[in-house]
């Protein structure tokens, strides 16, 4: 049972850390960003091109030497989504919502077969695994990795939440989130707080990424479509723009698929997670904390 | 592109999307249009039904002004010639001769496959081009149809014309319930929830027993004997589900359709239930997706979960953007390209996929409309 | 002959009270105009009564049925039609496409008469047409009805919008700003558009900033502030309203 919640709490904060950038960009453009996910993907295969470059890792300085990856491929994915945003979706921003949704599954379908074009199409084994002692919490075995990468989670979380409740660039982001034309007026650059937003939430997207890569040890070209779907499902349970919400969904997103699991057996697992996504869209389309916005006719 | 052998289904009785709205110098019959052009508004009023709309006097006086403001602009030659119904069945004569100029099983099985993706293309602009609903799970559909008419088939021994009428149900219900929780919310959700739903579908077949697991169905029979004549039946049902859908498209329904797309509360205003509209629009998609499975299955007598993946949703959505959105003639068309390019360019196969994802971003940011664009303009009547 | 009951309408958006209050009715075939400063709840008012937002409290009510919980289409049907402020045509879809919406509703035809082009549906795609010329003649619409309607100017676009709720039938239209943004001589036509509608027998509910055109056209006034009502009456009534020269006047009575 505690061993049911603590896998769920585990994957749920993977899924929560892929879900704040699709949050963030939907809360502040309105757009569905389906390559968000292949970003994660992108993160993986980054991590392992730099652990590649710099050789081999030994297993005692595994730690420090990932988590200098980390931010390093934060750093790429970051750049990568901002690029992705300026060639792509800006010059549509202003063009009906459907060309900008094909756009981005345009670009998905870039990154995810580039990607297949540049390392083939076998899984990729990860250079460095987390060799970890195990634990024993209340009956649940959990890892020191495990714990290491969620306590990574949660410190960017927490850093993404200071950053847009505290400082001058969130409350930037917010207001543009609440209307673009007024904030624009108001003397903020709209197209540089859209940037830092795709970079922030694709940054997120590839530290996810790296520590997938490092936790289950195999990256291949396509495994961003699955989280994708799954951070979409987590945002929507959490209330799509609201970065609390969303992180919430990720957990309980994460609970729920374990529970289902062990009630319907793994392969139905993903099955459960989309239904649970459309029990949502129907019963409670706002999520559990997005708020109701009347639209303006 | 249009080459013989090239060009295997039938972009024909599409092109009555612009037939019966072609010029009446094109030689289409027109006889259910009147000439406005000479048409005093006294003349309009006496039309039934209008009785009670009658106008005042008063714009008797701007009427066949305007109406000559309205006709200045003749259109080109080429619009003519592409707007026009021959073109249509010029089509699906080319598709018809094509096996007499190859016809080795591999030729005739790449133009069934062709034909049966034109289908599928056509199903799917029903619902991303006149509708403007972005479904990313179509092969979801295609699967049901596939998958009830295979199964039933096989356990039950039945030829495969019996299951249609189960493969119509089944397919109904599956745009249901997919639809009618999911078409109140934002458009943006609609895409996603399909995409979920097409994995759903894809993840059951892989588990159920009754369905094969991954290594799916086999053995299932043909609709008749012969590649060749199947590829003639094929082309025959595609010919007819391109023009019943564009004609669907023509009609009031598919006016509503556009109107949801231009501008969901201005329908509503209209009188249009918008809600109601798009589910239409959504179970009609699901039902040609649904019949060519029937076809697929048929041809190909063995269909697995590997066929309905996410990328066999995107690459009929390619079809329908490359080619024209709302456009019958260019969905067609785009269908065809993107079904027989690989076949041609058999050496990029590592890259097309990749080459695929960057057109489709080039496309929407440079030519949104597609190769052949719905037309903005309205024929003269 | 009471068309359109309105009684008591409450709306709030979260805390903020948008209509407190309001009450006024149309009589068939009348031309009444709301008018008020900006944010008075006039929009919000026609939004209530087509269905596009519910109404916290209160009663709408078209020749006695009630409309509230309605879709806007179930009131459409009813014989309500609109036009947008800012302007709400099919842009892309052509300028007879556009009025061929109004003929949605009364249009008979099915599904298969589509499919199999059957007497039917030629005949209802014909009269579907001519409608759409007749009302498009009735608007005096210049421009080119075969191309889209956003290549019209903005004049002529908000014709088109008219002629889009006409071909509706409606017994009541609710034109919201039909006068903003038009120039001098426009003006003048809408004038007359609106009195050749009225001779159709239709009740006119105007929404407008254009005092001279209120006071020309209406047959009565309400003067609506802060979601309530301040006066309702004869122009030239309303006009001497001290409350009205106050609140919506200001201290400089331009009309």
């Amino acid at each position: 049972m505690t061993q049911l919640v603590w896998n769920g709490l585990f994957v749920g904060s993977f899924y929560a850390l892929v879900a704040l950038g699709y949050s963030m960009v939907y809360g502040i453009i309105k757009l569905l960003n389906f390559a968000h996910g292949d970003l994660y993907m992108l993160g993986a295969f980054t991590g392992f091109a730099i652990l590649g470059a710099a050789g081999g890792v030994s297993s005692s300085a595994a730690l420090p030497v990932l988590l200098a990856v980390l931010l390093a491929t934060m750093v790429i994915t970051g750049l990568a989504g901002v690029v992705l945003e300026r060639v792509a979706y800006r010059p549509l921003r202003g063009a009906p919502r459907l060309s900008l949704l094909i756009t981005a599954v345009g670009a998905s379908f870039a990154l995810e077969y580039g990607m297949r074009v540049v390392a083939g199409a076998d899984p990729r084994v990860y250079p460095v695994r987390l060799g970890g002692t195990t634990l024993e919490v209340f009956g649940a075995r959990l890892t020191v990795q495990q714990l290491t990468l969620v306590a990574v989670a949660v410190v960017l979380m927490a850093g993404l939440n200071l950053l847009v409740t505290r400082t001058r660039e969130g409350r930037a982001m917010r207001a543009i989130a609440l209307d673009p034309r007024t904030s624009a007026l108001m003397g903020i650059d709209v197209n540089a707080v859209i940037s830092r937003t795709f970079f922030l939430g694709s940054a997120l997207a590839g530290a996810a990424g790296v520590m997938a890569g490092a936790y289950y040890g195999k990256i291949d070209f396509l495994m961003g479509f699955l989280i994708g779907l799954k951070a979409f499902t987590a945002a929507v349970i959490g209330g799509i723009g609201n970065i609390p919400g969303t992180m919430l969904g990720g957990l309980l997103l994460g609970l729920l698929e374990s529970f289902g699991t062990f009630w319907l057996g793994g392969e139905w697992r993903d099955v459960f997670a989309f239904g649970v996504l459309i029990l949502f869209l129907t019963v409670r389309p706002t999520g559990l904390l997005g708020e109701r916005v009347t639209e303006r006719v | 592109m249009k080459g013989p052998g090239q060009d295997p289904a039938a972009p024909g009785p599409d092109s009555a999307l612009s037939g019966s709205d072609a010029p009446p110098e094109t030689g289409a019959p027109q006889e259910s249009v009147p000439s406005p052009g000479s048409g005093s508004p006294a003349e309009t009023g006496s039309a039934p039904g209008s009785a009670e709309a009658r106008p005042p006097g008063g714009s008797r006086a701007t009427g066949p002004k305007t109406r000559l403001r309205g006709t200045t602009k003749p259109p080109t030659v080429a619009s003519r010639l592409l707007q026009n119904r021959w073109a249509g069945l010029a089509g699906l004569l080319v598709a018809i001769l094509a096996p007499f100029v190859n016809a080795t099983p591999y030729a005739l099985s790449v133009m069934t496959s062709a034909a049966i993706f034109v289908m599928l293309a056509a199903g799917l602009n029903i619902v991303v081009g006149y509708c403007g609903l972005l479904d990313l799970g179509y092969a979801a559909f295609f699967a049901v149809g596939a998958y009830t008419s295979g199964v039933l088939a096989t356990r039950f021994d039945l030829p495969l014309l019996a299951t249609v009428p189960a493969v119509l149900v089944a397919t109904v219900i599956a745009g249901i319930v997919i639809g009618a929780p999911t078409l109140r919310l934002r458009s943006d959700y609609l895409a996603v929830v399909t995409l979920g739903f097409g994995e759903i579908i894809r993840i059951t077949a892989n588990n159920l027993e009754v369905t094969g697991g991954p290594s799916g169905v086999y053995g299932i029979p043909h609709l008749v004997d012969g590649p060749v004549a199947f590829y003639y039946l094929t082309v025959a049902v595609v010919a007819v589900a391109v023009a019943g859908a564009a004609r669907l498209g023509r009609s009031r329904l598919g006016r509503a359709w556009r109107f949801v797309r231009e501008d969901e509360d201005a329908a509503e205003a209209m009188g249009v239930h918008t809600y109601r509209v798009k589910l239409a629009a959504y179970i009609a998609g699901a039902i040609w997706g649904g019949l060519a499975g029937v076809l697929f299955g048929a041809h190909l007598s063995a269909i697995s979960p590997a066929s309905f993946t996410f990328l066999q949703s995107a690459l009929v959505l390619m079809a329908v953007v490359l080619g024209g959105m709302g456009s019958m003639p260019g969905v067609v068309i785009g269908a065809i390209v993107i079904s027989i390019l690989p076949e041609i360019l058999r050496d990029l196969a590592d890259h097309r996929f990749f080459l695929f994802g960057v057109l489709l971003i080039v496309v929407m940011l440079l030519r949104p409309q597609g190769l052949w664009p719905a037309r903005s303009k309205e024929a003269l009547k | 002959m009471t068309l359109l009951d309105v009684a008591d309408l409450r709306l709030s958006f979260g805390g903020l009270l948008a209509i407190d209050g309001l009450s006024f009715s149309v009589g068939e075939g009348e031309i009444v105009s709301v008018i008020g400063p900006n944010g008075a709840g006039k929009t919000s008012a026609f939004n209530c009564v087509t269905g596009f937002y519910r109404p916290s409290s209160g009663r709408i009510a078209l020749r006695g049925k009630d409309l509230r919980g309605l879709r806007p289409s179930a009131v459409a049907g009813l014989g309500v039609a609109r036009t947008f402020q800012n302007l709400r045509l099919f842009g892309e879809l052509s300028v007879l496409d556009n009025v061929r919406a109004g003929t949605h509703l009364w249009l008979r035809q099915s599904v298969f008469d589509a499919l199999l082009h059957t007497p039917r549906y030629r005949r209802s795609e014909r009269e579907c047409t001519e409608q759409a010329h007749h009302w498009l003649d009735f608007v005096g619409l210049r421009g080119d009805r075969y191309g889209p309607a956003r290549a019209l100017s903005y004049g002529e676009q908000r014709r088109t919008e008219i002629a889009r709720a006409l071909a509706r039938h409606p017994s009541l239209l609710l034109l919201d700003e039909p006068a903003a943004g038009l120039n001098h001589g426009e003006k003048a036509e809408l004038l007359s558009l609106i009195r050749r509608i009225q001779n159709l027998g239709v009740a006119i509910v105007l929404i407008e900033h254009d005092m001279g055109l209120v006071m020309e056209v209406s047959e009565r006034v309400v003067v609506l502030n802060f979601g309530r009502e301040i006066a309702d009456g004869r122009p030239e009534d309303v006009r001497r309203d001290p409350a009205v020269i106050e609140a919506y006047l200001g201290g400089e009575p331009h009309a």
